[in-house]
């Protein structure tokens, strides 16, 4: 008890240049914490993806499509209870900046959020808008970031469709079932988008971007994957399936190379703070070489010389560390509602907390081992002459 | 001369062998810089190398044709009527045998495991004329030989042969239902088409089953024939068509990713810095109140408290020189790589490096200067207050 109240008050000898290091500390545990979530962030998707749930796609690659009569083909196929077609609208809601991105999809309305029981809609906003061919569901985030109500028209543009602008009203908006839920999402009837491409596009018509399959038991994923790419062996669109979260994976790997410039990053943050910790350190146990010189003198071990030193070195990390994890919390809630969209999911895990608290006992640790041994091994002659 | 005059300054060896007798300290301080340093040179070389990949990806000479709001070449499509009637069109070059200088191309995108990896990435393959190889100077063919027309070869950009696997010469890719040869390697002199698949445009068409093209590139007779051959398309009913500068087209494709990798940068410099300048506030104290006999000595001898403030400024910004100095150096390192990412916008696989230009030098530099100036700035003022009495009698 008496150690650790010395090493607690040897903290505040200097006051200024600990509470420095200490300011230095939490803003470094921070801005380590605010990266490992954007990292997170990034498999926002792929954490969502449910097993029982599948996805077929064009085997080419992604940007091409598939005759939208397989939907009846991969679900005559043993195993499946549910397909629905998704196309990538691609829809441009005001500007093509990040702050105003979220997701469009036209999709087979009629079964989709029976595929998807993570988003909670209510029983009437659904029913609502399977009546209405212009309809749309939008996610609680979107919903919030640009103030839409149940009856507002969402203007929108798609380089993709093309078409001039298209209007969809808002019939009903959809809340996440957990944290883990990425509700940045605008949903619209698939049948719509095909009526408009069969009057404009005739050749564009009756396409489907990809399939959600929906599988009975998600321990034969592989097997019932097989068996859809089978059925369309030798045809015109041959298919690929794999599982949502190899799907959504398949997208972070694409972007793989900032995802790992951002955690090595993290990392170097973590590598500057123990230089100003180590450094802090190591001016504090010169200054009191003549200290640790006097306490041998008495009869202390070295041991307990080197342990005030290093303690000293722990606590203050573990100060620093403690703010920096407290102050995570409010500052990546105040960062989600700063980047509006870009992070549908945007929240701090526990294994971040973890990762926080562990960086900073480290950077304590080391920073305080060279000048422990130092302390330890100050011959009590040299010590006493020395006048720090 | 007088006394005064002489003494107003203190001088630069002093104030660099105080830097030097801490060795330890100053390594400390200076280290902590020089990696907050090199994350803010790192960001500002990859954007400048990402800038620079595009720019040169267009030529000032060329035009690029698209679908009407189409934003990339991915997403348009040009009818093969419409495709002839550009070739009709006034302000296009034409070679000595009067034939139009105009590349009708299609664009698609297939997946290729990355090398050391299994998981597929999206590649751009492009199919051209040979005269679109022709109005793409920049691309030299540095192994094997182009592809024939009519036949299913194909020739890779230099990231492709690097980055990904099964792409040697005489190797097969399979992909759209049929076996492709790999016949060549190009070098696309650090251009956008490092990462592309080059093979014939009527050939892959036919396998990709598509009827239009993605993009028609056409060679100006002049430079300055641009607004002319903008004002005949959008005259024409029949062009519904946007027509760019190449280089505005690939500035365009990627600003999306350079905007997201300088705003990422600069956070986290911004945040970083702050523990840098935290190190060299602490350091700079330890230093002021090391010497505080020194500094009453130096008071009692006639310096000012302004030269004071400067000497001690000085040791400040000379440490951080160093500490950005050497973060750098370490940054330069990073020009012998590459990074491969996904460029939302065209969504594809797009290589680009870092690059070093003196502009970010200079930025580099004063970023630093700034740090030690902003780090050293409170300490030093509490060294000039100090009252020489009080000063000499702490010794």
């Amino acid at each position: 008890m008496h150690y650790l109240r010395l090493v607690f008050k040897n903290i505040f000898r200097h006051t200024l240049r600990s509470l420095l290091t200490i300011v230095g500390l939490v803003v470094a545990i921070l801005a380590f914490g605010l990266l490992q979530t954007v990292v997170n962030a990034w498999y926002a998707g792929a954490d969502m993806a449910s097993a029982n749930r599948l996805v077929t796609r064009n085997a080419t690659s992604l940007v091409f499509s598939m005759p939208a009569y397989y939907r009846e083909r991969i679900k005559a196929i043993d195993g499946v209870t549910a397909v629905a077609i998704s196309n990538w609208f691609g829809g441009v809601y005001k500007d093509q900046t990040f702050k105003n991105f979220f997701a469009t999809f036209a999709v087979d309305s009629d079964v989709f959020f029976d595929l998807y029981p993570e988003f909670k809609v209510k029983p009437d906003e659904l029913l609502a808008f399977k009546r209405d061919q212009r309809g749309c569901m939008v996610g609680r985030l979107i919903a919030d970031q640009h103030g839409f109500k149940v009856g507002d028209v969402i203007p929108m543009t798609s380089p993709i469709y093309g078409g001039g602008t298209w209007e969809f009203t808002v019939r009903g908006i959809y809340e996440p079932k957990d944290q883990t839920t990425v509700t940045r999402q605008m949903y619209f009837h698939w049948d719509y988008l095909n009526e408009q491409m069969k009057k404009r596009f005739p050749k564009r018509a009756e396409f489907a971007g990809v399939f959600i399959v929906q599988i009975a038991d998600g321990s034969r994923a592989a097997e019932v994957s097989q068996a859809i790419d089978k059925e369309f062996r030798n045809s015109l669109a041959e298919t690929l399936t794999e599982t949502e979260k190899a799907f959504s994976l398949g997208f972070v790997a694409q972007t793989e190379a900032i995802v790992t410039a951002v955690k090595i990053v993290s990392f170097v943050v973590i590598v500057i703070i123990f230089a100003v910790v180590a450094n802090t350190m190591a001016m504090t146990a010169r200054e009191r070489l003549a200290e640790y010189a006097t306490l041998k003198a008495l009869g202390f071990p070295p041991v307990f010389v080197a342990s005030l030193i290093f303690g000293e070195s722990v606590m203050i990390s573990a100060l620093g560390g403690a703010i920096g994890i407290a102050l995570t919390f409010p500052v990546a809630a105040g960062f989600k509602a700063m980047m509006g969209t870009m992070f549908p999911v945007f929240y701090v895990t526990g294994q971040t907390v973890a990762m926080q608290a562990t960086a900073a006992l480290a950077v304590g640790v080391l920073a305080g081992v060279l000048p422990s041994i130092r302390a330890a091994n100050v011959k009590i002659v040299d010590g006493l002459r020395y006048a720090g | 001369m007088n006394a005064r005059q002489i003494l107003v300054k203190i001088p630069f060896s002093y104030i660099f062998r105080n830097l030097w007798t801490r060795k330890v300290t100053t390594l400390l301080t200076a280290g902590g810089m020089a990696l907050v340093v090199f994350v803010f040179a790192a960001v500002l070389m990859l954007d400048a190398g990402l800038k620079h990949t595009l720019v040169s990806t267009g030529s000032y000479d060329n035009a690029i044709l698209l679908r009407q709001s189409s934003q990339t070449e991915i997403q348009s499509s040009v009818y093969r009527d419409q495709a002839s009637l550009i070739e009709t069109l006034p302000g296009i070059a034409r070679d000595a045998e009067g034939n139009p200088q105009v590349s009708k191309e299609v664009l698609v995108l297939t997946q290729i495991p990355k090398r050391g990896s299994d998981k597929p990435q999206n590649v751009v393959v492009r199919g051209l004329p040979p005269i679109g190889v022709k109005l793409r100077p920049q691309v030299k063919l540095t192994d094997g030989r182009m592809f024939r027309v009519g036949s299913s070869e194909i020739v890779t950009g230099r990231s492709i042969a690097e980055g990904f696997e099964g792409v040697g010469i005489g190797q097969r890719l399979r992909f759209a239902g049929r076996e492709w040869t790999v016949v060549g390697h190009f070098d696309g002199g650090k251009s956008g088409f490092d990462s592309e698949i080059w093979g014939d445009v009527e050939q892959m068409m036919q396998a990709f089953r598509r009827s239009t093209y993605s993009s028609v590139i056409v060679k100006l007779q002049d430079r300055d024939e641009f607004a002319n051959l903008q004002q005949h398309i959008n005259d024409d009913q029949r062009l519904i068509l946007d027509v760019k500068r190449e280089p505005a087209f690939y500035e365009e494709q990627s600003s999306s990713l350079s905007t997201f990798i300088s705003v990422l940068g600069i956070t986290l410099s911004v945040i970083f810095s702050i523990g840098a300048m935290i190190g060299a506030m602490i350091t700079m104290y330890a230093a002021v109140a090391n010497r505080t006999g020194e500094i009453g000595t130096l008071r009692a001898l006639g310096f000012r408290r302004s030269s004071i403030l400067a000497a001690f400024l000085a040791e400040s910004v000379l440490l951080a020189l160093v500490g950005g100095a050497a973060g750098l150096i370490l940054a330069s390192f990073l020009q012998a790589f590459t990074i491969t990412t996904m460029n939302w916008q065209s969504f594809s696989q797009l290589a680009f490096g870092f690059y070093l230009t003196p502009a970010i030098v200079v930025k580099t530099m004063l970023f630093s200067v700034f740090m030690g100036l902003v780090g050293g700035f409170l300490p030093s003022v509490q060294a000039a207050r100090l009252e020489i009495v009080d000063s000499l009698r702490a010794a």
